[in-house]
C-alpha cells in the first residue's frame, strides 16, 4: 500500500522529510557521477551525424550515414586526428523536424560535438542551422540544394542549381531544341529550380513553354501528359521530387512519349534509388547535371569508388554513390583538413582556416570553398543515364558557387545568418 | 478536336480513379456508418499483394483482379471480426481506432518490406488519337470503375443479397427480427468495402507505385468523396467522383495541379457547406 504522506510535495502539501531529501540528493549525484567522470577522460573526438534513418526519407539518411561512417572509419584506421579516435553520434531523426531540433540541441549540449554533418531536406537545416550557429559548432551541409545560405557558421560544398542549371539548359537545348516544358514539385526546391530555369532560358534565348508544379504526392499524371503533347515542346526539364513523382516517369513512357520528347532533370537521380526503380525502357536517354557520378574518370575517383563498394558493397544494395552522398564523405576530408592544419577543433579556429582560401582534392574533382559564400568553387558533370548506369557526356571544372553570392558577403558581414532567395528571373 | 478527346479520357481516367478508391468506403460507410481512417492502408496493402504476387510469377492481371480484392477482403473480415465490430455506432471511437490502425498497419509493413517505392510491369502498350499518345491502361481503368459500379448496382437491386443489404441499411434491428443476422451482414460488407480498395490498390500499383505510405495520399480524396457523396453508395459516389474529378481535371489543364488539387477542395468545402448531408443527401435521395 503506498504512503502517500511519504511520496512527495505534489501529494501531501507537505515539505519534503530531510531523509527524503537527502536520498534524493544522493540519487542524483550518483546519477551525475558517470558524467562527472566521463568527462575527465574522454578519449574520442566527438561528431554529430544527424540524418533520417527511418521515414519517408530513409534511404538518403542511411546512404549519408553510411559514408560518414565510412569517411570516420578510413581516418581512424590511419591513426584517428589529433591523437584521438573520431566518434560519430548519431541519433535517428525520423524525418521528423521536432526530433530535428531537438536532437539537434542534445548535441549541441549533451554530446558537446566538434563538428555536424546532416539534414536532408532544406527543412531540417534551417531548423539545424540556428542552433548550432548559436552554439558555436560548425555545421557542413552536403546536399544538393536551391542555394543562399549566408550563415558564417555553415560550409555548403553540394552544387546549387545555378551551378547545374547553367550548364544543363545549354547543352540539352543546344541538343534538342529550344522550347522547354517545366514540371516541378511544389515546394521550395522546385520553386526555386523553376526561378533558376526561368532565367538561365532568359540568358540563352530558350523558350518555357510552360510551367506546372505538382504536390509533393501527386501520381496521377495523365492530363500533364495531354497538356505537354498539347504544347509540343522540344524537351521537358523535370524538376519533380520523391517517390510519388517517379510515377511521371513510368505514365510518360506508358503513354509511348518516351521516345517522342526527351527529358533533362536536376532532380533525378538525386535520391539514388530512381535507376533501380524504373525499368530501363521507363529511364534510359534521361540527361541529368550533378556533382558527382560514380562514372567520373579520374584515378583518384575510380580508386574511390572501389574503396567504398568494397568496404559497403556495390550497388543497388550496398554504397549508392549520389552526388549528396559523396559530398558528406568530402564535406567530412575538408573538417579534417582544417582541424590537422590548426591543431585544434576550436571552431573559430577551424572556420578561420576553411576561409583561407582552400582547394581539395576530393573524388569529385577539385573543389575550393570561397571566403565570402562559404559555398564551394567546384565540378559540375552532365551524364544521361542508359541501362541503369550513369554515362558522363560533359564535365565543367571549377564552376564559381551561387551568384547570389553577390548579396552574401561574410568576410563583411561575419555575423550574417539567412538564406536568401531569388526572386524572379 | 483529337486534344479535347485526350482530355476528356484523361478526365474520365481521373474520375474513374477517385470512383475506385472511394467505392470500398463508401460501401462501408453506407451500410454501417463507420468510417474506416485505414481505408488508404487497405489500398496500400491491395498494392503490395499485386507486388508480391507478380514477384512469385502470378500473372500480373491475375494478381491486380483475382489476388489483391481476395487477400484484402480477407485481411478486412478478419479487421472488423477482431477490432471494428465492438465500434459500431461510436463514430468518434471508430474514427481514433481506425486511425490507429492505419498507423499499426504502415508500420508493419515498413518493418517488412521497407521504405523503397515496388514497382508493377503492365503492358498495355499506348493509344493513339490524332497524334496525340496515351496509355492503354486509363481506358481499362475507366472500363473497371464503371464495371464495378454497375455489379454494385445489380447486386444491391436485383439480388435477394442487395436486398437484405439494403433492408439493413435502411433499419437493422427490422432487419434482425425478421430473421437476418446484421453482425454477419456487417462483417461481409466490411470484407467487400476491403476487397474493393485491395482491388483498387492493385489497379493503381502500376500508376504510381507501391509504398508503405501510398494509402495516405488516397485517404482525403476517398473520403472527400464519400463525404461530399452523401449515403447512397452508388449514386453518391459517382456523382462526387463526376463532380470533383471534372472540377480537378479542369483546374489542372486551364492552370496546373496544384490548382487542381486547391479546386476540388475549395469545391467540396462549398459543397458539404451547402449540402452538409452530401449530394444524395439532396438529390437522388433513396437510390442506391
Amino acid at each position: 500500500m503506498v504512503d502517500f504522506n511519504a511520496a512527495g510535495p505534489a501529494i501531501s502539501g507537505r515539505p519534503l522529510k530531510a531523509s527524503r531529501r537527502l536520498a534524493i540528493a544522493a540519487g542524483l549525484a550518483a546519477l551525475a557521477t558517470p558524467a562527472v567522470v566521463r568527462g575527465a577522460t574522454e578519449p574520442t573526438l566527438k561528431i554529430g551525424g544527424l540524418y533520417d534513418l527511418s521515414g519517408p526519407f530513409f534511404f538518403s539518411g542511411r546512404q549519408f550515414s553510411r559514408m560518414l561512417r565510412f569517411a570516420v572509419d578510413e581516418v581512424n584506421a590511419a591513426g584517428g586526428l589529433l591523437g584521438r579516435q573520431v566518434e560519430i553520434v548519431g541519433p535517428d531523426a525520423q524525418t521528423n523536424m521536432q526530433l530535428y531540433s531537438s536532437l539537434t540541441q542534445q548535441l549541441a549540449m549533451r554530446d558537446k560535438v566538434s563538428a555536424v554533418f546532416g539534414g536532408i531536406a532544406s527543412s531540417a537545416r534551417e531548423v539545424m542551422r540556428p542552433i548550432l550557429h548559436r552554439a558555436r559548432i560548425p555545421y557542413f551541409w552536403s546536399v544538393n540544394y536551391e542555394g543562399g545560405v549566408c550563415d558564417r557558421n555553415v560550409f555548403s560544398n553540394g552544387t546549387t542549381p545555378d551551378q547545374t542549371m547553367q550548364k544543363l539548359l545549354p547543352y540539352t537545348t543546344a541538343k534538342w531544341g529550344k522550347k522547354i516544358y517545366v514540371l516541378a514539385a511544389d515546394f521550395v526546391f522546385g520553386q526555386t529550380c523553376a526561378l533558376w530555369a526561368a532565367k538561365v532560358a532568359k540568358d540563352i534565348g530558350a523558350e518555357i513553354v510552360a510551367t506546372d508544379f505538382f504536390p509533393l504526392d501527386a501520381t496521377n499524371f495523365g492530363v500533364t501528359i495531354a497538356k505537354i503533347q498539347a504544347a509540343k515542346p522540344d524537351m521537358i526539364l523535370s524538376i519533380i521530387v520523391g517517390a510519388n513523382n517517379l510515377s511521371f516517369y513510368r505514365q510518360w513512357a506508358a503513354a509511348g512519349m518516351k521516345d517522342q520528347i526527351p527529358i533533362a532533370s536536376t532532380s533525378f537521380g538525386g535520391g539514388g534509388t530512381e535507376p533501380t526503380l524504373l525499368s530501363p525502357v521507363e529511364s534510359n536517354g534521361i540527361v541529368t547535371s550533378f556533382g558527382y557520378y560514380p562514372a567520373i574518370d579520374t584515378p583518384a575517383n575510380k580508386a574511390f569508388v572501389q574503396k567504398v563498394y568494397g568496404a559497403l558493397g556495390p550497388p543497388p544494395e550496398g554504397a549508392v554513390l549520389t552526388e549528396a552522398s559523396v559530398s558528406t564523405y568530402e564535406a567530412f576530408q575538408m573538417w579534417v583538413a582544417a582541424v590537422k592544419a590548426t591543431n585544434t577543433t576550436e571552431t573559430a579556429q577551424v572556420v578561420q582556416w576553411l576561409e583561407g582560401n582552400r582547394t581539395f582534392d576530393l573524388p569529385s574533382g577539385a573543389n575550393t570553398i570561397d571566403p565570402a559564400t562559404h559555398h564551394n568553387t567546384r565540378p559540375v558533370y552532365i551524364a544521361a543515364l542508359q541501362d541503369r548506369a550513369w554515362k558522363i557526356e560533359q564535365a565543367y571544372p571549377a564552376q564559381p558557387p551561387s551568384a547570389l553570392g553577390a548579396k552574401c558577403d561574410l568576410i563583411k558581414n561575419p555575423d550574417e545568418t539567412r538564406q536568401l532567395t531569388l526572386v524572379g528571373p | 478536336m483529337s486534344l479535347a478527346i485526350l482530355l476528356g479520357v484523361q478526365a474520365l481516367t481521373g474520375i474513374a480513379t477517385l470512383v475506385l478508391i472511394s467505392i470500398g468506403l463508401s460501401v462501408i460507410f453506407g451500410m454501417m456508418r463507420v468510417v474506416n481512417i485505414a481505408h488508404g492502408e487497405f489500398i496500400m496493402l491491395g498494392g503490395y499483394a499485386t507486388v508480391l504476387a507478380t514477384q512469385a510469377g502470378v500473372n500480373v492481371w491475375m494478381a491486380i483482379f483475382v489476388v489483391a480484392p481476395v487477400t484484402v477482403g480477407l485481411i478486412g473480415v478478419v479487421v472488423e471480426r477482431c477490432f471494428i465490430r465492438f465500434f459500431y455506432g461510436r463514430l468518434v471511437d471508430t474514427l481514433l481506432a481506425t486511425w490507429g490502425l492505419s498507423l499499426v498497419i504502415i508500420g508493419t509493413t515498413t518493418a517488412a518490406f521497407g521504405n523503397r517505392n515496388a514497382a508493377v510491369a503492365v503492358d498495355t502498350g499506348f493509344t493513339t488519337i490524332g497524334g496525340f499518345r496515351f496509355s492503354a491502361y486509363s481506358l481499362i481503368l475507366i472500363a473497371v470503375a464503371v464495371l464495378v459500379l454497375a455489379a454494385i448496382a445489380g447486386v444491391l437491386r436485383f439480388t435477394r443479397a442487395g436486398l437484405v443489404a439494403r433492408a439493413t441499411m435502411q433499419n437493422a434491428t427490422m432487419a434482425a427480427t425478421l430473421g437476418y443476422n446484421p453482425a454477419r451482414i456487417y462483417m461481409v460488407t466490411f470484407g467487400i468495402g476491403s476487397a474493393l480498395a485491395g482491388l483498387a490498390g492493385g489497379l493503381l500499383a502500376p500508376l504510381s507505385g507501391v509504398t508503405p505510405l501510398m494509402g495516405t495520399v488516397f485517404i482525403g480524396q476517398a473520403f472527400i468523396t464519400v463525404v461530399t457523396g452523401g449515403a447512397a453508395v452508388v449514386s453518391g459516389t459517382t456523382l462526387a467522383a463526376m463532380l470533383l474529378g471534372s472540377v480537378n481535371d479542369g483546374t489542372t489543364v486551364w492552370l496546373d495541379p496544384v490548382a487542381g488539387d486547391v479546386a476540388l477542395l475549395a469545391v467540396a468545402i462549398v459543397l458539404l457547406r451547402l449540402m452538409p448531408q452530401g449530394l444524395t443527401g439532396r438529390f437522388f435521395r433513396n437510390s442506391l
